[in-house]
């Protein structure tokens, strides 16, 4: 059961200066060390006591990891770089308005400060059954609480769930799967370079884990193409307070258009499944079609096949239909104007 | 090393989860020890079988040239339940080991029809077959006390030929039965944990307590398994084996293995015959 506790359970602290010595010390320390980036989850299970590593690798130090650079024909943006300056940083604002927007809904402007991209991207899901300490699929038992006739799962997910039904939290994840981003990750083996959408995976493939993120590993830039800079973007995030929440669904598009057919089109929800979702099969389907309020139906129609709502959690299959419509007509309109 | 994992339920009772996948690596490093034993004792200890049948007797007996053994559906059962099995562990213990990918999908459908095919097994076998052939009786435990004594140099009578069946492949069957058994009941009311087309999903079927131990049951027979099937494939690949091997896949086995192994009056040859669907014995293939 989550208690808050005045101390937090003793662990041993390395802040490397180097990503080579953080690598040493996750090859040192292997499943027994924790990643601290920016700490606002980190905190959250160590003050519950729910996690207890024996060590602790702050990444606060590695200047590298921070701030925003150009690389080819796009941005590199530093792992621990602060979501207040990704909010900030002009060429994101002018090109990648996408991204600054979805950064901007993401918590309070104090948690903005403190938080990271990197760490808001690889954030543990916040499903009060696993965050309370239970033993549950996620935490490595063999029961989802939340998945049950009685569960309080107005927060969990209708798509996608294998056994666990929590969510991903993160509001920039669904940006960065439009912007087609890479995720730079150095492991022991040397580094890799994934797409952003396969960053992110499910309970089917590993449900004790939200990232392909392994003991070691170390999420270190994420790069953004040129792709989509300057494309008619749409961001949209629905939450229970306004002012400082997770999503409940978030929605994120970029929408090129020629005459008044989608010419190139990426959308993607979060919120909804245990990992982000790029909506291929709207995207597919809407593309050559014009823009009007019938292709906004028929996509938000679309998006939700398969939608499988729990107890107290139907309103987000609307709610996602909704936010998908509004994706397409927002974006259709932003490029009007 | 614990083996099982126990967890607090929200009533904070202290309840079994599933085993400690440590036990993996024990099943492994059991059944790899017992094949590395085994060959030793073979190559060094063992006296070797006298499978020298003469050629009056071959000529004297009335069976053909090749004996059929496993009928056509009982060798697809088995290659059939080979390679469920071979899925459901590669599925189940895969991801234990780092391999990660989306199993569980695969997994009960691999077990559904593992439990289809068993069931058709239960049946054929029952009915259609030598039910008894299989199951370990009086004699088989007067054989192995003869040669268990021979083998420690005590004076016994020799040991009678074998029946269709060897004592070790019947405790090798009994033991797949048990486990398999355990899997596959276990597996069905795990079904009822995941979301399938064919349960409503009902977590609250069984108390916390009684599901550990339903995982704990599933768990360990699956690492029983995996020392079940080292051994099996090992005795499959042994050279004085492999004649068993070949049967499974070609359904027959030659005269000379058969006077050489089996007792006639144990294992009648019209037996076998009977089994691979035909009429009339004894059947000649030259």
């Amino acid at each position: 059961m989550a208690v808050i506790h005045d101390v937090m359970p003793a662990f041993e602290l390395f802040q490397p200066v180097t990503i080579e010595d953080a690598l040493t010390l996750l090859a040192r320390y292997g499943a027994q060390a924790w990643v601290l980036a920016g700490g606002l989850d980190s905190f959250d299970w160590f003050a519950d006591r729910i996690k207890r590593p024996a060590v602790v690798v702050d990444l606060s130090q590695i200047k590298e990891l921070s701030g925003v650079r150009s690389v080819g024909d796009g941005l590199e943006i530093g792992a621990m770089t602060t979501l207040t300056e990704v909010v900030r940083h002009p060429i994101l604002r002018q090109k990648y308005s996408l991204l600054t927007e979805a950064a901007e809904a993401a918590a309070s402007p104090q948690i903005r400060n403190q938080g990271t991209i990197g760490g808001n991207v690889s954030q543990d899901a916040r499903c009060w059954y696993y965050r309370g300490g239970w033993t549950c699929y996620r935490a490595g038992g063999n029961m989802c609480y939340a998945d049950t006739p009685t569960g309080m799962n107005r927060e969990h997910a209708i798509l996608g769930a294998d056994r666990c039904v929590a969510v991903n939290p993160s509001d920039t994840a669904p940006a960065l799967i439009v912007l087609d981003a890479k995720m730079v990750i150095r492991t022991p083996r040397g580094e890799r370079v994934v797409d952003a959408e396969d960053y992110f995976i499910g309970p089917g493939t590993d449900i004790t884990r939200l990232t392909i993120l392994r003991p070691g590993d170390l999420l270190t830039a994420i790069r953004i193409p040129s792709t989509w800079a300057g494309a008619p973007f749409y961001f949209e995030k629905v939450r229970d307070r306004n002012v400082w929440d997770f999503a409940l669904v978030n929605v994120a598009s970029a929408i090129v258009t020629s005459g008044k057919a989608i010419e190139r089109m990426r959308l993607a929800v979060n919120g909804v499944a245990a990992h982000p979702l790029r909506l291929k099969a709207v995207e597919a389907a809407v593309l050559g079609k014009p823009r009007n309020e019938e292709t906004a139906e028929f996509a938000g129609k679309l998006a939700i096949q398969g939608a499988e709502p729990l107890q107290y959690n139907g309103y987000k299959v609307p709610l996602m239909r909704n936010l998908v419509k509004r994706a397409i007509r927002g974006a259709v309109a932003e490029e009007a104007a | 090393m614990n083996f099982i994992q126990w967890a607090l339920s929200p009533w904070g009772e202290r309840i079994p989860i599933h085993i400690s996948w440590d036990l993996l690596w024990a099943a492994a490093i059991a059944g790899v020890l017992f094949l590395v034993v085994h060959a030793i004792y073979v190559g060094y200890w063992a006296k070797p079988a006298d499978e020298s049948v003469d050629e009056s007797t071959l000529a004297a007996a009335r069976v053909p040239e090749r004996v059929a053994r496993h009928s056509f559906l009982a060798r697809a059962y088995h290659w059939v339940m080979a390679a469920c099995m071979f899925v459901l562990l590669f599925t189940a213990f895969l991801p234990k080991v780092g391999v990660k990918f989306s199993w569980v999908k695969i997994h009960w459908t691999a077990g559904i029809v593992l439990t289809i095919i068993v069931l058709y097994h239960i049946i054929h076998s029952t009915f259609w077959q030598d039910f008894w052939a299989i199951w370990p009786d009086k004699q088989d435990v007067v054989d192995a006390s003869r040669r268990f004594r021979r083998a420690m140099g005590e004076a016994a009578p020799p040991p009678k030929k074998f029946g269709k069946y060897p004592l070790e492949n019947k405790l090798f069957h009994l033991s797949v039965l048990c486990a398999g058994l355990a899997v596959i009941f276990t597996g069905f009311f795990m079904m009822f944990r995941v979301r399938t087309p064919f349960f409503t999903r009902n977590p609250y079927l069984f108390s916390d307590m009684t599901w550990g131990v339903i995982y704990v049951l599933h768990g360990l027979a699956g690492v029983i398994f995996v020392a079940l099937i080292v051994i099996h494939i090992y005795f499959a690949l042994r050279p004085e084996k492999f004649f068993l091997t070949k049967s499974m896949i070609f359904g027959w086995i030659s005269r000379e293995r058969y006077l050489g192994h089996y007792d006639p009056e144990r294992w009648p040859v019209d037996e076998g015959v009977r089994e691979a669907g035909q009429s009339k014995a004894p059947e000649v293939v030259s």
